[in-house]
């Protein structure tokens, strides 16, 4: 027998169960102890100081980057612990701009929350911080220095995590701050807006822009015809809404809300998944029996195409043609439902940022007007409904609007990783028993890791899939790729888990996104159709509309 | 059309160096070493070469005060503040210095791309205090009126030409 | 030309000692930093040209084949140390020092010197009415115990053949063929030789533990970004004895089985990067560097990092970063650099003193070390000397020496009328020294006891003119610029303290701000991310402990006692003496002075700026300061 190794925190023996640092032990016997810059997902940073515990001879440990002792024994709530976590929320809060009840962010802010915890009711010194830089310098993303704390949580997201290294620090001491080189826009920069940095940010300093406005102008103006989609991801992520558990479905609530606030039409964009799981593996199979371009990679993700721009241009011939759910959609309705007398307004609720950079690509206009007027994120919905006071938990269910009112679970499982490989790869099978969707969904193709790789396929021909999430893990298989080795298809979602952990999503911890993505995966096992060409608005949709006009209407080349 | 930059003088910095991320300081030291500052031009070139995102090699050149990303003086005069030259009053002569050339803290060169002037925290130079240097040569015990007749003959060195 | 075995560096020891005796007469020409700035390199040009034309046998490098009878060495060496008294050339084999040396003066150091043989009088340090012709004799040489600076001055900081000549690299021969990895090890513990750039943790502990590591690659790091503002003990050593650093390297290298060794050196030094790569260059063309050294089958090899200004750098973690090319950030330990330092691998990292100390220790044994300084603190000390005391320089001595002694008897007492008030010890993060401390042996574990830190070894003087809240505000702004920014206790309470001590010495200081400096001071000292941060607050807990009355009176009264503090300074025009002639109005910049000719003027003191051009003005000694 193997004796169980333990510490003492707070009088109480813990034991050590592999955890990697005292700040994991000390959360498992109930105490949460405040920090800023430490994530599970980033390297151990260990400057904000607000972790640090005390050992019984008044040493004291940053819990965050400290391995556990055996034996050892610490106490996470001294005097002297409160005395310097107070003088350290104070100096950061003398730096901040403390406008909290106009700060877009209020009541979602770390700083503000421990600054609440640990009773700070003064600040002794001036704000002598250099000037204040507010910049809006690309379609995704706002930045507001007077409100940075320089925990570096954005920055080690962006090269760590996302390898695209748009920021980083600048300068150094009290002058240091968050910049792009040279400081030049974010637009010019190789940001690809996916929005992990607001994300991971614990203040209000990174937010995705915000389009709340001008969607709310549209909806007044009786002149517009506003007309809705909202992706699948969006309906598990409204666990922040009061009376919603964490991970649930609740599609049919957003539709009945959304024509409370006034919107015309609602349709799901699970519909036009529909639509892309066809025409993707149509391309494939001809890729496949042409054995060019191969592997073709998936071209949903918006932030994971503008890293392929920027980053692997030599691999955009790879990238599938097809426009992304969103745009194909966005199509559909920019033909159909024009109205005589009205402007069309066509808002997606996205869980992404930078699906407001895609929606004014110059590839999808029409006449000079972006298909999609106005995208806004999850958490930009979420505002709305409070604004609008509209209470989801109280709502029936309703439906979509005819004539996309029909989806299969294939569309659904788009909002998470692996999701568009599994969608297609029902398609493709000749088998459509629902063990065979079953079997498909045991090959390897779900779970949280940010690679996956795996083979289908009989006797005759196995096809290579991998499915990845985070854009570091994208650049390690696409090295790969560079490097001559063969996949037949490649996955690729920005963000770690996919678009359940979109940059546009209320920010919750690792295993919250699960459950959002548990809750995708039952509403597509509750769907009586499991296979997207089996969804008759959408072959009501061909034959009345797409038929002949694929290319032009559904086909996109970057 | 501006010129196109001519990036033989990084490439052969690489090339001194090796290109790999770790040589990055004494990349940009042999590069600064030849234009005097860090033109802007070249970091995209450092970035593509050295798989080194641009924003991180702006991070590491703002980090350390040696780098400049500002076109530097034909003289660089350097005025220790370490703390033998403090205690002699270096203070005095920088603030004399500095009002007569009409530069600032932050405004560190004349008009006329004559003359930078800054501070270095400690040349090491402790028993000569106060000290400055002209382009790395050292003037030793130097007084506000000593430093603006070094400063002077320079000038008048300039203009003859 | 490879020495591939012992034997081989052994003949040409004897050699080169045979040239080297064989020079009989020598003059060295100091080629440190100071004496340079100086104008030695022209006095030593110019004894060169002189005595060619002279006909004198002079020669400048050292050769293995002596040429001809009577030959006069002419060398250029690393700092003398007494840089007060610079250019300084010293004439061997009589010892004397000639200082204030000019260009003008070699004419008589060729006819009266060098060939007949005579001192010259008024070349020589004088003090208090004595001649002391020979160096040795002289107060500031005389008290001071030279074990690490003891070629500094003496050789030829650029000839590996001098270094061998006087016995070089014999340390690295015992450790190469008659010690083990373990034994060394075990010397160097035996010594209790402790690091000599700041914490004084024990070396030979260190080495043990990265011998111990795990890891492929392991390296020694020497760290010479010797940053703390008024000291210069390591750029001395690197200027004028670099051998014998490297000689420590390559010794800690062998004992702990590293391949690679990198010298971090500050830019700001660049003579000493200059002599350090001659220096590794010519051992490597010996064979003393590079594979198979000496025919050992051991390799090493040394590279040189330039540091690019960042005094953090100066800090383990943030120097390696630094030479890995990021930013220099210090990181959050564990794991220590021992185990997971540059390039992620085991590393040794000592400061240059350290090392140089390393080569005697092997060299003469622990033993003689142990000797020598106190029994927790063995060996000697360098420091550097400045501020107003007579004698600034580098000196050494050994550990336990009281400072009455450094300062009175070394350091020739204070310069100028003032009285002695205190002394800085280790830079920024170390703390003030009063006169109750005069008769405290220095070590590190009685400077710890009194809440100070022997540090890099900087020894700043001050006297009674001296203004401690200003001294205070002067390492507190220098560590506020240094801070790297990562942690929040350094970057935003530095700041803040800076902000605070601002205002006090600019009479804007208001009451409990002495408690607020204290609250932050217990604050940053125990949070920070690294020793730089938690040691900033010393000099102001310090200052504070020692001269709490003149933080006081400068809050209180608006007064700064010392008489330093500019702005609190308040000039008045004395109406008795004042004549009324207006030359004051009309030198004053900023308009402040007033009144009728021929009646008494007056400054605005809300205008007036306190830049005392109206004193060194006026003629009648009428405007005064209160």
């Amino acid at each position: 027998m193997i004796k169980a190794e333990f510490m003492y925190v707070d009088g109480i023996p813990v034991v050590i169960n592999g955890e990697k640092n005292m700040l994991q032990l000390i959360r498992k016997t109930g105490v949460k102890l405040p920090t800023f810059c430490y994530h599970t997902d980033l390297s151990i940073y260990g400057a904000c100081r607000m972790c640090m515990v005390e050992d019984e001879k008044g040493n004291l440990y940053t819990a965050c980057s400290t391995p556990p002792k055996n034996g050892m024994s610490i106490k996470t709530n001294t005097a002297r612990l409160r005395k310097y976590r107070k003088n350290i929320l104070e100096l950061l809060l003398a730096n901040h701009c403390r406008d909290c009840t106009t700060c877009v962010n209020n009541k979602a802010c770390k700083l503000q929350d421990l600054a609440v915890r640990f009773n700070i009711d003064g600040v002794r010194f001036p704000n002598s911080s250099e000037e204040r830089r507010v910049t809006n310098s690309n379609s995704c993303i706002t930045f507001d220095s007077g409100k940075c704390i320089l925990c570096g949580d954005c920055v080690r997201t962006c090269s760590e995590v996302q390898n695209v290294g748009a920021i980083d620090f600048a300068y150094r001491g009290s002058k240091m701050v968050i910049s792009t080189a040279f400081g030049k826009p974010l637009s010019e920069s190789p940001c690809v807006g996916c929005g992990q940095c607001a994300v991971a940010c614990p203040t209000g300093a990174i937010m995705p822009r915000s389009d709340i406005k001008r969607v709310w102008d549209a909806i007044a103006d009786e002149k517009v015809k506003t007309v809705v989609q909202v992706a699948p991801a969006v309906r598990v992520a409204m666990g922040n809404m009061e009376g919603v558990k964490e991970g649930a479905n609740v599609d049919g609530k957003i539709f009945a809300a959304l024509r409370k606030m006034g919107f015309d039409e609602v349709y799901d964009t699970s519909f036009s998944a529909d639509i892309t799981v066809i025409e993707e593996s149509k391309e494939f199979l001809e890729r496949l029996k042409e054995g060019k371009n191969l592997p073709i990679i998936t071209s949903c993700c918006p932030g994971w195409v503008q890293y392929c721009e920027k980053k692997h241009p030599g691999l955009l011939k790879n990238v599938s043609t097809c426009r992304s759910p969103m745009q194909m959609f966005a199509s559909v309705i920019k033909e159909e439902r024009e109205e005589k007398g009205k402007k069309l307004f066509h808002v997606a609720i996205m869980p992404c940022t930078a699906k407001k950079f895609e929606a004014e690509r110059k590839e999808f206009m029409k006449n000079g007007i972006p298909n999609v007027d106005a995208v806004i994120t999850s958490e930009e919905f979420t505002h709305m409904l409070r604004e609008a006071g509209i209470m989801l938990s109280d709502l029936d269910p309703e439906p979509v609007d005819a004539p996309y009112d029909r989806k299969s679970g294939a569309g659904v499982i788009f909002g998470v990783t692996g999701g568009v490989t599994e969608a297609v790869l029902r398609n493709v099978v000749e088998e459509k028993s629902r063990s065979a969707v079953t079997k498909i969904s045991q090959i390897g193709v779900r779970g949280n890791e940010g690679i996956k790789e795996f083979e289908v396929g009989n006797d005759e021909s196995v096809v290579k899939v991998a499915v990845v999430s985070g854009l570091m893990n994208a650049e390690k298989v696409l090295r790969r790729v560079e490097n001559g080795e063969k996949f037949d298809i490649i996955e690729v979602m920005a963000c770690p888990g996919g678009c359940v952990s979109g940059g546009g999503q209320p920010f919750v911890h690792a295993e919250v996104r699960q459950k959002r993505g548990g809750g995708l995966y039952e509403a597509d096992r509750l769907l009586s159709i499991r296979h997207s060409e089996e969804n008759p608005a959408v072959k009501a949709c061909y034959d009345r509309l797409l038929r002949g006009r694929e290319h032009q209407l559904l086909h996109v080349e970057y | 059309m501006p010129e196109p930059f001519d990036y033989s003088v990084v490439d052969a910095a690489i090339e001194k160096w090796g290109a790999k991320q770790s040589a990055i300081i004494a990349i940009l030291q042999t590069i600064q070493e030849h234009y005097h500052y860090l033109p802007q031009e070249v970091f995209p070139r450092l970035s593509e070469r050295l798989d080194m995102s641009e924003a991180r090699i702006f991070s590491v050149a703002t980090f350390y005060e040696n780098f400049s990303l500002e076109k530097k003086g034909k003289y660089v005069i350097k005025f220790c503040d370490g703390t033998a030259c403090h205690v002699r009053g270096s203070v005095p002569i920088l603030e004399r210095v500095r009002s007569e050339l009409g530069v600032s803290e932050n405004k560190k060169t004349t008009e006329d791309q004559l003359f930078t002037i800054e501070t270095v925290s400690c040349l090491g130079a402790c028993g000569l205090a106060p000290v400055m240097t002209v382009n790395d040569v050292v003037h030793p015990a130097m007084t506000p009126d000593k430093a603006m007749e070094v400063i002077y003959s320079l000038k008048v060195k300039e203009e003859s030409k | 030309m490879i020495f591939n075995s012992r034997e081989a560096l052994v003949e040409a020891r004897a050699r080169f000692k045979n040239a080297y005796d064989h020079q009989t007469r020598k003059i060295i020409v100091c080629g440190g930093t100071g004496c340079v700035a100086g104008g030695s390199l022209e006095i030593y040009e110019t004894l060169k040209s002189l005595m060619e034309k002279k006909g004198i046998n002079v020669s400048v490098t050292l050769e293995e084949e002596p040429h001809g009878e009577d030959e006069v060495g002419l060398k250029k060496s690393g700092c003398h140390g007494f840089c007060e008294m610079g250019p300084l050339v010293r004439i061997e084999p009589q010892g004397w020092l000639y200082t204030k040396v000019k260009v003008e003066d070699c004419r008589e150091i060729l006819h009266t010197t060098v060939i007949d043989g005579e001192y010259i009088d008024r070349l020589g340090y004088s003090s208090q009415g004595t001649l002391y012709k020979k160096q040795e004799e002289i107060p500031f040489y005389r008290q001071q115990n030279r074990v690490v600076l003891e070629h500094c001055g003496r050789i030829d900081a650029d000839s590996i053949e001098e270094y061998i000549a006087i016995g070089g690299y014999a340390s690295l021969e015992k450790a190469l063929f008659e010690m083990s990895g373990d034994q060394i090890i075990e010397e160097v513990k035996k010594s209790i030789l402790r690091g000599r750039g700041g914490g004084g943790f024990p070396t030979g502990k260190k080495w043990e533990q990265v011998k111990r590591a795990k890891g492929d690659q392991k390296y020694v790091v020497c760290n010479g970004d010797e940053g703390d503002p008024g000291a210069f003990m390591d750029r001395s050593i690197m200027e004028g004895d670099p051998h014998r650093m490297l000689e420590g390297m390559i010794i800690a290298g062998v004992a702990v089985g590293a391949t690679e060794g990198y010298i971090y050196v500050r830019a700001e030094y660049p003579l000493a990067v200059k002599r350090l790569q001659r220096a590794i260059e010519e051992a490597e063309r010996y064979g003393i560097l590079g594979d198979d050294i000496l025919g050992s089958g051991k390799s090493f090899r040394i590279h040189i990092a330039k540091g690019a200004g960042a005094f953090v750098c100066g800090e383990g973690s943030a120097l390696t970063a630094s030479i890995e090319g990021k930013r220099g950030f210090p990181r959050v330990k564990p794991p220590r650099t021992t185990e997971h330092g540059l390039f992620d691998s085991p590393t040794v990292l000592n400061n240059v003193e350290t090392f140089a100390t390393v080569s005697q220790i092997i060299g003469k044994g622990a033993d003689w070390y142990l000797s020598i300084g106190t029994a927790g603190s063995p060996g000697t000390k360098a420091f550097a000397l400045t501020g107003n005391i007579t004698n600034t320089g580098l000196i050494e001595v050994p550990m336990g020496t009281t400072l009455r002694k450094i300062i009175f008897d070394i350091g020739g007492g204070m310069r100028g009328d003032g009285e002695f008030k205190a002394v800085q010890i280790g830079g920024p993060s170390g703390a003030c020294l009063t006169k109750e401390h005069l008769d405290l042996p220095l070590d590190f574990d009685n400077l710890k006891k009194i809440g100070a830190m022997i540090g890099s070894g900087g020894l700043v003087v001050m006297d009674s003119h001296t203004c401690m809240v200003e001294v205070a505000r002067f390492f507190m702004h220098f560590t506020q610029n240094e801070s790297c920014g990562k942690c929040v206790p350094c970057r935003e309470g530095t700041k803040r303290m800076l902000e605070i001590l601002e205002r006090i010495v600019s009479g804007n200081g208001v009451e409990g701000d002495i408690e607020l400096l204290e609250e932050l001071s217990d604050t940053i000292s125990n949070t920070a991310l690294c020793g730089l941060g938690k040691s900033a607050p010393n000099p102001v807990v310090s200052t504070i402990k020692y001269f709490r009355d003149e933080y006081v009176a400068h809050i209180r009264e608006r007064r700064c006692p010392a008489g330093q503090c500019q702005k609190l300074k308040r000039l008045y025009i004395d109406p008795l003496l004042c004549k009324g002639c207006s030359a004051c109005s009309r030198k004053c910049p900023v308009n402040a002075i007033s009144g009728k000719i021929k009646e008494p003027f007056h400054i605005d003191l809300e205008k007036c700026i306190r830049c005392g051009s109206c004193i060194s003005t006026c003629k009648f000694g009428a405007v005064k300061e209160a």
